[in-house]
């Protein structure tokens, strides 16, 4: 039987690929979108039995994170995985399919929940794409990201098996915390199904912004001051002394707390930034991971290159140079004295078939092994993340 | 005592030297349990390394013997996770109590394993920091026991648990191996995972501790109600009101006569219920919730207030508090610590079916909790003097697990599975979550020697096609691993 009836008989919705389902450069000859845990289990054990790669996917946004994948014969989508399941307010808790849009969550929420989800991935995408890619947004700061904010997680594993930990309440520590363990897993462990949340309410927020050319004094008073800081960005463009430093702070008092943060800040008072929570413009997009007071030196280390992100968390984003092959390795050099790592998150197929996306990943052997127990035929989004995983 | 272990003993004195060895079998019983002293055994030999590369070279030695082993911090934990085996190394961390640094620009410290949670604030309060994982057991628990048991705390209803607090852990893997796991590494989160793992995984040898800001203002009150149910609706309301504050505890009548006999809390008089809420910040954030908690309290029913004046005012408040599991000693000779959980908006429900068990089996249960998030911590009283007390205790409190998962909650909120809760935790995941959980066991620890016996009720082999088991593993058959 051909895998398109085998995939058929279990799931309403399969087609072959097209052109426009590509995955770095692949086309897959199944695209399946189960509507139902059973349905995405059937879909996955059917893969299985004909020992077919599998890739799964959200809204796609972010199928070019990390190494291209070396087959993609069933792209599973969650798009038709899309619900909200329950919002418990008076729990403070969100369950959710994977496939939901941010997009259509904050429409919702927008509805007079008076909670959010803390979480605000600069790009929109899926609810599942977020925690398989660990993207947050500004709120890392105070809110983390998906791992901190995920209470339970209903998982469909390489054979098709059912599998759920944690659970719906936001204290629980009975068994292993498998939703952190999905957090960053890029489709490598098992396709995510759906997913339960602590809410927060929606507190009331300022923002304010300084130019400054002593951004690394203005993030330190921020930190070290008693104001809440839910995000501390910068954006600093290519070449330039200057950095713009924005804080958004949680209050009750909102014209104390903007008085508080400008005297904190120095600098000079700049309009609401249109960057916030904008990606840099540029083909090859770079995050740097460091300790927060490291911001002066990364400052000058990459002078050239514009920065962007959330300085407070260590985060920062920028676009190196990739017309010549060294461009990312050069970053990554010039950046090892200060103890940053740099990991590429987007770029074009080309270079991330010829340049090491990740940089040094001390616990690869932990990770290939754990990989082999939940993939052993390595069929997930072969070749995504690094070497055996 | 069993020749692999008298080699082993001769290894670990070459290895540490003969003061850190200990085979005696009188010293050994020191160590027969943890906090929860039901569960006992005399570990077959306790080693007290200093080092990261000695737990190694110890965790490599247990791994050439087959031999298990088990981390024991403070041996303060409640579900049994340090219970040791007769036929294996108990690793203790007390020699590891170095603060190894302070970081402040980049609000962190690195701490070793036995480090005691408090020390850690006290290292940072002058700076203006403290760690915010707060167990009652603060002042005597380890950071690694934290680390290895998710510890929560009072506060956490608004800091989160250990797990949002750490950043990285050096660990040593069971294949004695020193790995260091952070939340900077690209990948799956193996800290993640590592964290609340009760000691499966590995042993944790450093820890950096994410610091956090000592609040501006701290204020705290308490209020009095004669019923739960009204304690219950003032905590709905504050939740309902967007308001998240450091703590909401509640106590019922009898867990209040226990605290009143014990340390005369002066708590109102004629109160069904008590809460204690504490709200921190900015000042004028305080300032502005703190009257918003007093009113919907008020709303709700409260008869009296006592707002905290100072410092002395909120350490009598919380006096009774603190103290409501010691207390029990004063109204029964022998009590239970169960800690379930449950959705914060079934507090009501989920209280009027205790009562209704202890009623119908004639088992008092005083119920002390941390409201805000549905963790419950009935403590279920008898007198173990009289025959069969404690099976009749131990039903009751096998029951309430039950009306926690019935209501979709949890077995345990913070005092973790251990070897208490293994055999309850089919009652929350089915035989294929647990085996997906114990993959990631079979990744860290293959040969299922770090600690085995504890979380799980049936191990998994690992090596085992999922779902299939038939005949016995290639590795019993050889005699090289055995069911625990
Ligand atoms: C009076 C009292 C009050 C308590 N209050 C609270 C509370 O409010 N909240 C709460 O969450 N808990 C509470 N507890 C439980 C207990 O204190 C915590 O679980 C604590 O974190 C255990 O720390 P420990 O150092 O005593 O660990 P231990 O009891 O020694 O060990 C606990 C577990 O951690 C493992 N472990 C220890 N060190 C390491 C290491 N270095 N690497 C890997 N694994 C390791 C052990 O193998 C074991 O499984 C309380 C206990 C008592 C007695």
């Amino acid at each position: 039987m051909l895998p398109l009836d085998a995939f058929a008989k279990v799931c309403a919705d399969v087609r072959p690929g097209e052109d426009a389902d590509q995955v770095d450069g692949l086309t897959p000859p199944v695209v399946a979108a189960p509507a139902t845990l059973d349905e995405a289990s059937a879909v996955m054990r059917t893969a299985a039995e004909h020992g077919l790669a599998v890739v799964p996917s959200g809204t796609g946004s972010k199928l070019g994170y990390g190494r291209p994948v070396e087959r993609c014969d069933v792209l599973v989508t969650t798009r038709n995985l899309d619900g909200i399941i329950k919002h418990s307010p008076g729990d403070l808790t969100l369950h959710v399919e994977a496939g939901l849009t941010f997009e259509a969550l904050r429409e919702t929420e927008a509805d007079g929940w008076g909670q959010h989800l803390a979480l605000r991935p600069p790009e929109n995408g899926t609810i599942g794409g977020a925690i398989a890619t660990d993207v947050a947004g500004p709120g890392r700061l105070l809110h983390g990201s998906a791992r901190d904010l995920l209470i339970g997680i209903t998982t469909v594993r390489a054979d098709g098996t059912i599998a759920r930990a944690g659970g719906k309440v936001v204290k629980n520590v009975a068994g292993y915390d498998l939703g952190k363990l999905y957090t960053g897993s890029l489709g490598t462990l098992g396709l995510i199904v759906d997913a339960t949340f602590r809410m927060h309410p929606a507190a009331r927020a300022v923002r304010v912004a300084v130019v400054t050319d002593d951004p690394g004094r203005a993030v330190q008073a921020v930190l070290h001051s008693q104001v809440v800081p839910r995000a501390i960005e910068i954006d600093r463009p290519a070449g330039s002394d200057e950095t713009t430093v924005a804080v958004e702070a949680e209050t009750e008092t909102p014209d104390e707390t903007s008085a508080r943060l400008h005297e904190l800040l120095g600098g000079t008072p700049a309009p609401e930034p249109d960057w916030w929570n904008r990606l840099p413009e540029g083909e090859v997009l770079a995050e740097i991971r460091s300790l927060p007071a490291r911001l002066p030196e990364i400052i000058k280390a990459v002078k050239d290159l514009p920065l962007r992100g959330s300085a407070g968390a260590g985060r920062l984003y920028t676009t190196p140079d990739y017309t010549t092959p060294d461009g990312v390795e050069e970053l990554r050099e010039a950046l090892k004295p200060i103890g940053a790592r740099v990991v590429l998150v987007r770029a074009p197929l080309a270079v991330r078939k010829s340049v090491d996306v990740w940089g040094p990943l001390p616990t690869l052997p932990i990770m290939r092994r754990v990989k082999d127990q939940f993939d052993p035929d390595h069929r997930l989004s072969p070749g995504r993340f690094a070497e055996g995983v | 005592m069993a020749d692999t272990l008298r080699d082993l003993a001769e290894r670990c004195t070459r290895l540490l030297g003969p003061e850190s060895v200990i085979s005696d079998p009188v010293r050994l019983r020191t160590y027969e349990c943890d906090g929860l002293t039901s569960h006992r055994a005399s570990p077959g030999l306790v080693v007290l390394p200093e080092t990261a590369e000695q737990i190694a070279a110890i965790v490599r030695a247990c791994g050439e013997a087959g031999v298990p082993y088990v981390a024991r911090g403070s041996g303060t934990g409640l579900s049994g996770g340090a219970l040791p085996r007769t036929d294996g190394v108990l690793i203790v961390t007390a020699r590891m109590r170095r603060i190894l640094d302070i970081d402040i620009p980049n609000q962190r410290a690195t701490v070793e394993p036995g480090v005691i949670n408090l020390d850690v604030t006290r290292a940072a309060r002058p700076h203006g920091y403290y760690f915010a994982p707060d167990p009652s057991s603060q002042q005597i628990c380890s950071v690694g026991g934290n680390v290895a048991e998710n510890s929560g705390g009072a506060h956490c209803l608004k800091y989160g648990f250990t797990a949002h607090h750490i950043l990285a852990c050096e660990i040593v893997t069971p294949d004695g191996e020193i790995a260091e796991l952070s939340r900077d590494d690209p990948g799956f989160d193996l800290l993640g995972v590592f964290v609340g793992s009760e000691g499966t995984l590995g042993i944790t040898t450093k820890i950096t501790v994410r610091l956090t800001r000592l609040p501006e203002t701290v204020r705290t009150l308490l209020a009095a109600f004669d019923t739960i149910g009204k304690g219950g609706d003032a905590v709905s309301a504050i939740i309902a009101a967007g308001v998240v504050p450091a703590a909401i505890e509640m106590m019922d009548a009898l867990s209040i006569e226990a605290a009143e006999a014990a340390v005369a809390c002066g708590y109102p008089e004629g109160a069904g219920a008590v809460l204690v809420v504490e709200l921190d910040g900015p000042d004028a954030t305080v300032e502005h919730q703190f009257a918003q908690v007093e009113r919907l309290c008020r709303e709700a029913g409260a008869f009296e207030i006592r707002v905290a004046a100072d410092d002395t005012e909120r350490a009598l408040i919380w006096k009774g508090r603190k103290s409501a599991f010691a207390a029990m000693g004063r109204i029964s000779p022998a009590y239970i610590v169960q800690d379930g959980v449950i959705p914060r908006t079934s507090l009501g429900e989920v209280l009027g079916r205790i009562d209704a068990l202890s009623r119908e089996s004639g088992v008092r249960v005083a119920n002390v909790f941390h409201a805000g998030d549905g963790n419950l911590h009935p403590l279920v009283l008898f007198d173990d003097s009289v025959p069969g007390a404690q099976e009749r205790a131990e039903t009751v409190s096998g029951a309430i697990l039950d009306l926690c998962v019935e209501h979709g909650g949890s077995i345990t909120g913070e005092h973790g599975v251990g070897a208490d809760k293994a055999r309850y935790m089919p009652r929350m995941f089915s035989d294929d979550d647990l085996d997906t959980m114990q993959m990631v066991r079979c990744g860290f620890d293959p040969a299922g020697l770090c600690n085995p016996g504890k979380v799980f009720p049936t191990p998994r082999l690992c090596g085992e096609v999922p779902g299939v088991r038939k005949g016995p593993h290639p590795l019993v058959a050889e005699g090289k691993a055995d069911l625990f």
